[in-house]
């Protein structure tokens, strides 16, 4: 396959334009999506490709496009509708927890919900603290909704298109501190490349700890497992790409050769990706455990302004390596 | 009609080229990276808006905006260093630094601030205006919301709401044209936006010309007086934001007819400039006391500049964690965050 090295917000248009030239279903609807081509430029040239019909700039009405697209999307369209961040997205909670993951289920399978919905997420910038969220564990939390969270370029096109062929919803995370970050994709158009739901990635091998990570996350982890090699600590990265369903497969083969790990993430620590992959590998793995799991996320508070306060409370490489330190 | 004072005129002045003089103050330190961030929306061209109708307020009354609050917070005569500080983030700031641009608020002068979330602060409205019902005050809510805003359920809930419960609140929708860069008509069915009141059997006193200040403060008299009898009503005040939605959103101001339009505000409808020439109109001996007013803004914001850049920024554990709860000592703390028990 040859590839060529683009940011992973081009990657991801590249992803939407292929799949909107081959399937006419497929359609974008948001804040500034036509117009102004997208507000992180995602949706660049695509008004003029594909038209008003395909291509719907929205009011700001969060609640109808996340209820408009599971309505479409039942009706047989395959909706992309995208939230211009992830924290407007809490405004259409109800349609996404309540209607596009369980209209299937309450009317046992008489309907299908083949949408995406995509968000730019995370924090940084001196955002504040309400438009400062990276939110993701929250949707994963309900069943009938998955989730996918990329943490590369390649990664990012081909889960948005398998997002986008699959007949579930799926809400589709974009780092925003990713959206610039260059890397390899496939260069042919058209192509067929598709990461399956569910399926986690290797990143980074390594015998003495596993880091589970996604998103931002694994960058965090990359850089710290750089780091810990220079000091004799090899360290796993386990890229577990989709939230929801989780990889947990992945994460046991990966632990039963290291029997350490750290999780890192964006999100918030209480109820999170950490919580809920630390149970499952004590639940699971007990046999294989020799020192306790270590947990690296945001801290536990609303996100400040000012510049100083905010870095403390977010995730970095360095609090990953700290936290493999006293474990290893 | 509510004929103001010589003295409440020239006190406008005061309070709109200090507002300029504070906004394109902020515009120039963010390009110098002196201010940092991603949001930042300026008042600039909104001034007659926001100045027209406080003035119909008195103190007991109380206000709620949008992000877009640097003018609501002067107006209503809070310390310019202490916004400009709350804009560079330090302990100073009138958040203490936790809020920044958007979340300006004065608890001591009833404003109960700026909010990020589009519609957000509306329900919040209503349950300020619900709180003066209750209690037998009639104190009254003025609400400020964009135009883009109106689309939004926040919005639709709370004027209903407001109508049900004859919440006094004075709703004024600053329809500047556009939201982020979507005009009206391409995101509203009914493009005069006041008009959504009547769906909620809300009084309408229609469309006002916002960049003169005279005529704003002519309506909103009878707005809060009538909000103050009887309960909500909706006003709609035509402006135009002279610098963009926001200083990192430049792609929606890059519209080709934009700066004609622009331009065409600024030339036309600067309310700065008419309210100056309302005021030379009938009182030719006040150029001395014009010229004072705008060489004290030049100095007011100087000096807040220069406080707010000697200010510490915060930068402890402590500080980041603080008032994230009231004091409690009803709670059984077993929460392992760092910060947990600090406040
Ligand atoms: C719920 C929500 N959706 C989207 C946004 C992003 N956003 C911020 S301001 C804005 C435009 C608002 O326009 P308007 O209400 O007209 O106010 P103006 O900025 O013109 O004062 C948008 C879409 C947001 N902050 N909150
Ligand atoms: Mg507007």
């Amino acid at each position: 396959m040859a590839v060529r090295n683009v940011a992973m917000r081009e990657a991801i248009r590249r992803a939407l334009q292929e799949e909107m030239r081959r399937d006419d279903d497929v359609f974008v609807m948001g804040e500034e999506v036509a117009y102004w081509q997208g507000t992180h430029r995602v949706t660049r040239g695509f008004l003029e490709e594909f038209g008003e019909r395909r291509v719907r700039d929205t009011p700001i009405s969060e609640m109808a496009i996340g209820g408009v697209a599971v309505g479409a999307a039942m009706a047989g369209l395959r909706p992309v509708a995208e939230f211009m961040t992830i924290n407007f997205a809490f405004l259409a909670l109800d349609a996404i927890a309540n209607h596009a993951g369980k209209v299937r289920y309450f009317f046992d399978g008489m309907f299908k919900v083949p949408l995406v919905y995509r968000a730019a997420s995370g924090w940084g910038n001196q955002a504040t603290a309400s438009h400062s969220h990276s939110p993701e564990p929250i949707f994963a939390h309900f069943p009938g909704v998955y989730v996918g969270c990329p943490s590369n370029s390649m990664d990012a096109y081909g889960m948005l298109k398998a997002a986008i062929r699959d007949d579930n919803p799926v809400l589709f995370t974009e780092s925003i501190a990713l959206y610039p970050k260059p890397g390899p994709m496939p260069d042919d158009e058209d192509t067929d490349y598709l990461i399956p739901i569910g399926k986690g990635d290797i990143k980074r091998e390594g015998a003495d700890v596993t880091l589970v990570a996604y998103a931002r996350g694994v960058d965090w982890a990359l850089q710290a497992a750089r780091q810990l090699a220079k000091d004799g600590v090899e360290a796993e990265v386990v890229d577990l790409r989709w939230l929801r369903p989780l990889d947990m497969e992945l994460v046991y083969s990966s632990f039963k050769k290291t029997n350490r790990c750290v999780i890192v993430e964006e999100s918030l620590p209480m109820y999170s990706f950490g919580s809920e992959i630390a149970a499952l590998l004590q639940e699971n793995m007990f046999d294989y455990m020799d020192a306790p799991i270590k947990r690296v996320a945001a801290e536990d508070v609303p996100l400040p302004y000012s510049k100083e306060i905010e870095l403390l409370a977010l995730p970095d490489a360095q609090k990953v390596a700290d936290a493999v330190k006293e474990i290893v | 009609m509510a004929s103001p004072s010589k003295e409440m005129l020239l006190d406008w002045y005061r309070q709109m080229v200090l507002i300029r003089e504070f906004e394109e103050t902020c515009h120039r330190l963010y390009e110098e990276k002196r201010i940092t961030g991603v949001y930042l929306h300026l008042y600039s061209g909104h001034e007659a808006s926001g100045v027209g109708s406080m003035a119909a307020l008195r103190p007991s009354d109380h206000v709620i905006t949008a992000y877009r609050d640097h003018g609501i917070a002067l107006i209503l005569g809070m310390d310019p260093g202490a916004v400009m500080a709350e804009m560079m983030g330090k302990k100073t700031g009138s958040s203490g630094g936790k809020g920044g641009s958007m979340h300006l608020a004065s608890a001591q002068h009833n404003f109960w601030g700026g909010y990020a979330i589009v519609g957000g602060h509306l329900p919040l409205a209503a349950g300020i205006a619900l709180e003066a019902r209750y209690r037998g005050s009639d104190d009254v809510t003025m609400t400020y919301v964009g135009d883009g805003a109106t689309n939004n359920g926040y919005f639709h809930e709370s004027l209903n709401m407001s109508s049900i419960w004859d919440l006094p609140v004075v709703w004024i929708i600053e329809n500047n044209g556009y939201g982020m860069g979507t005009e009206v008509d391409r995101a509203s069915g009914q493009i005069e936006l006041h008009r959504k009141a009547e769906a909620y059997g809300i009084k309408s006193l229609g469309r006002v010309n916002a960049q003169d200040a005279l005529e704003v403060y002519a309506v909103a008299t009878q707005a809060v007086d009538y909000a103050r009898k009887h309960g909500p009503v909706v006003v709609e005040h035509v402006t135009y934001r002279y610098r963009g939605h926001g200083v990192s959103d430049k792609q929606y101001d890059a519209r080709e007819d934009m700066s004609a339009e622009l331009r065409e505000w600024m030339e036309c409808r600067e309310p700065i400039k008419i309210l100056r020439d309302q005021i030379l109109k009938k009182h030719k001996g006040a150029k001395a006391i014009l010229a004072a007013h705008e060489e004290d803004a030049r100095r007011i914001v100087k000096e807040a500049v220069e406080f707010a850049e000697a200010s510490e920024l915060p930068n402890s554990y402590q500080e980041l964690f603080q008032n994230t709860y009231a004091q409690s000592n009803l709670v059984h703390k077993t929460d392992m965050s760092v910060g947990a028990g600090i406040d």
